[in-house]
């Protein structure tokens, strides 16, 4: 039988995944489960879907093929500009599908969890067009160091909650989250904004996501004959980009598939977010997958300059394409990442959400071949990074 | 027979207190459990800390952050209960989160259980399913008994299933809520009561979650076997010390 990289029908990919949730959250995780793929693939469900990716996100985004990095490198390197989506990042493409599921579960309240902001912005961007509650949380110290996107969100209309459990990041608002939706089963819809959690929340991300790997494929095959690139490279936090754009290309091993960590200061400076060098298999948040911690099982706080790669573990998906070596993981520092910040914005034009810049360093690291067909992943715009672009570079 | 079924199979007012292993203060866990043995309290959950319990609310998570900074772990809980089975005969649970009992090693962990006279385990994050198909016969093997919830939304077919693996009670969470979130109960969560009741199920039912006081303590008993107290037992010994632990008892059970 041909090996699949896709989730089994117990939700489980490889030895990762499945649903280690409290009872509590159990008739929520099995309503969506038992319907999310019957309405998903209703007509009137992906109309709309493709109508609004179409109309309000802007898509299909740009394959554009980057003539002067492809001349320095000797290579064909093409990006797919998931930083044109409205809101500025691919995050949208996930929260369009899931607040339109939301509706037809009769769901009237969101919630959401946000690292860098941009998925609390994509999130109150559906929930205001569509005129439904939401509210945010966020990290007490993500909402200080990512103030623009918190300044968005309220104007959207969304009540940013700050998370100030733990360690006041990411992996708390997350927590904050589940626990909101513990006390409020019924009215609220979760809408998780990357491939992590309990089943079925990896593979409906990855799936919402999925229309980028799609166009990529159409796209490519217009532009060099063949649907198929030799490399996909993306940056991986929690991974969505990721999900999104490898999802066609998962079980075609002619792809080979690069996912980019963040070192943060270096994997043995103990300021790092490279879980999958130094996680270990564990639960977090609902689903088994690698994570950083201590021996004693205790969930450690990551680090890394992009807040959207601050996740101490990483989805069920690349847990196993990683322990698989399906994928090829590499890990970038911070001042690599913010090297190619600057890179890219000089040499293409384009400035790239930090996160994104992660992807980019791989350049210096893999000697690509003059026809080989690379495409990055361009997940997100700069914009909301401009303070640490500026106290950085001291522009 | 297990220490759990002997209380339950003599006691219709059963209150069992759950704390956290570590806090106040790090060796405070022997303390704790015979201070509570002294004044009549029928079981003891003992916490398990964790760093992100998904299920607690504001008082437990900040208890078991306490507890951990304070440095405690699995192996050190171990270490601690050495012991104390020559001085106390209360039934013993364990309740924590799976990924630390993974990290442990599950059969290791089930081993040093029944070594320290554990009784019993809850674990909210391991689902029944995946209890009953993968570890139900580790647990067994070192006479474990193993704890679920249920809550207002679980279906009648789920908590017949749960009944039907369960060997010890049902933890009844009384609403939609993490731990320590309410004060007293309303009508629709008697309704509920009354309607799990109504089922006839094999297992004992004990009611947790939002149980503070005497009067939340005589409802949960008037609608099941008996009560578990959690955070307001925690914000005692936070304000109070370990030392006057008989005056919360008293104030529950009047």
């Amino acid at each position: 039988m041909k090996i699949s990289y896709n989730v089994n029908k117990n939700g489980f990919y490889g030895d990762f995944g499945g649903a280690y949730i409290p009872e509590m959250m159990h008739a929520n995780i099995e309503e969506l489960s038992s319907k999310y793929l019957k309405i998903s693939s209703e007509k009137s469900f992906i109309k709309e879907f493709n109508d609004l990716l179409e109309k309000y996100v802007g898509r299909p985004t740009p394959l554009y093929f980057a003539k002067r990095l492809s001349k320095k490198y000797n290579t064909k390197i093409y990006l797919k500009r998931e930083d044109l989506c409205h809101t500025g990042a691919h995050k949208i493409n996930n929260t369009i599908g899931q607040i339109l599921l939301a509706k037809k579960l009769g769901k009237t309240r969101i919630i959401a969890e946000t690292g860098a902001g941009q998925h609390g912005v994509a999130t109150a961007t559906v929930c205001a067009l569509m005129g439904i509650k939401c509210i945010i949380f966020m990290g007490e110290i993500d909402i200080k160091r990512q103030a623009p996107n918190v300044a968005r969100m309220k104007m959207l209309g969304a009540e940013v909650r700050p998370a100030i459990s733990g360690s006041k990041t990411l992996k708390d608002a997350t927590n904050e989250a589940i626990r909101d939706w513990i006390n409020n089963p019924i009215d609220t819809h979760y809408i998780i904004g990357s491939v992590v959690g309990p089943h079925p929340y990896p593979d409906m991300v990855a799936r919402f996501q999925s229309v980028i790997g799609n166009e990529v494929k159409n796209q490519l095959k217009k532009m060099e004959g063949n649907e198929n690139p030799n490399y996909i490279i993306a940056c991986v936090g929690g991974g969505s980009n990721a999900a999104g754009i490898f999802y066609p290309y998962l079980d075609n091993e002619k792809v080979k598939i690069i996912c980019v960590e963040a070192a943060g200061k270096g994997i043995n400076s103990g300021e790092s977010a490279a879980t999958s060098v130094l996680g270990k298999e564990g639960i977090i948040h609902g689903s088994k997958t690698l994570l950083m911690q201590t021996p004693d099982g205790q969930i450690t706080e990551p680090y890394s300059i992009s807040a959207g790669l601050d996740y101490p573990g990483v989805g069920p998906m690349h847990a196993n394409l990683f322990r698989s070596k399906r994928a090829e993981f590499i890990s970038v520092t911070d001042k690599d990442a913010m090297e190619w910040g600057l890179n890219l914005s000089r040499m293409e034009g384009i400035i790239p959400a930090i996160e994104t810049s992660h992807a980019f360093a791989v350049l210096d690291k893999i000697n690509f071949l003059k026809d080989d067909v690379i495409v990055f992943n361009c997940s997100g715009r700069g914009d909301k990074d401009l303070d640490t672009y500026i106290n950085y570079f001291k522009l | 027979m297990n220490r759990i079924n002997k209380v339950l199979n003599n006691k219709s007012d059963i209150l069992s207190i759950y704390f956290t292993a570590g806090f106040p203060n790090l060796s405070d866990t022997t303390t704790i459990i015979k201070n509570l043995d002294n004044c009549s309290v029928d079981m003891i959950e003992i916490g398990l800390p964790f760093s992100d319990p998904l299920a607690d609310g504001p008082t437990i998570q900040n208890s078991s952050n306490i507890a951990l900074s304070n440095g405690m772990t699995t192996k050190k809980l171990f270490e601690q209960l050495k012991g104390l089975r020559k001085e106390t005969d209360i039934p013993l649970i364990i309740m924590g989160y799976f990924n630390p009992i993974m990290q442990y090693g599950i059969e290791s962990f089930c081993k040093d259980c029944e070594l320290a006279g554990i009784d019993g385990l809850i674990i909210p994050d391991l689902p029944a399913e995946i209890y009953s198909n993968d570890y139900k016969t580790i647990f067994e093997k070192y006479n474990l008994l193993n704890m679920f919830l249920i809550t207002p939304q679980t279906s009648d077919e789920r908590i017949k299933f749960i009944d039907k693996i369960s060997s010890g009670f049902i933890y009844m969470v009384s609403s939609f809520s993490i731990t320590g979130a309410v004060n007293s109960f309303e009508k629709e969560q008697k309704e509920y009561f009354d309607r799990i009741n109504k089922m006839d199920l094999k297992s004992s039912l004990l009611i947790g979650f939002g149980i503070s006081n005497k009067e939340t303590f005589k409802d949960a008993i008037n609608h099941s076997q008996g009560a578990i107290i959690g955070s307001a037992f925690i914000k005692f010994i936070s304000e109070n010390g370990v030392n006057k632990i008989s005056n919360f008892i008293r104030k529950i059970k009047g």
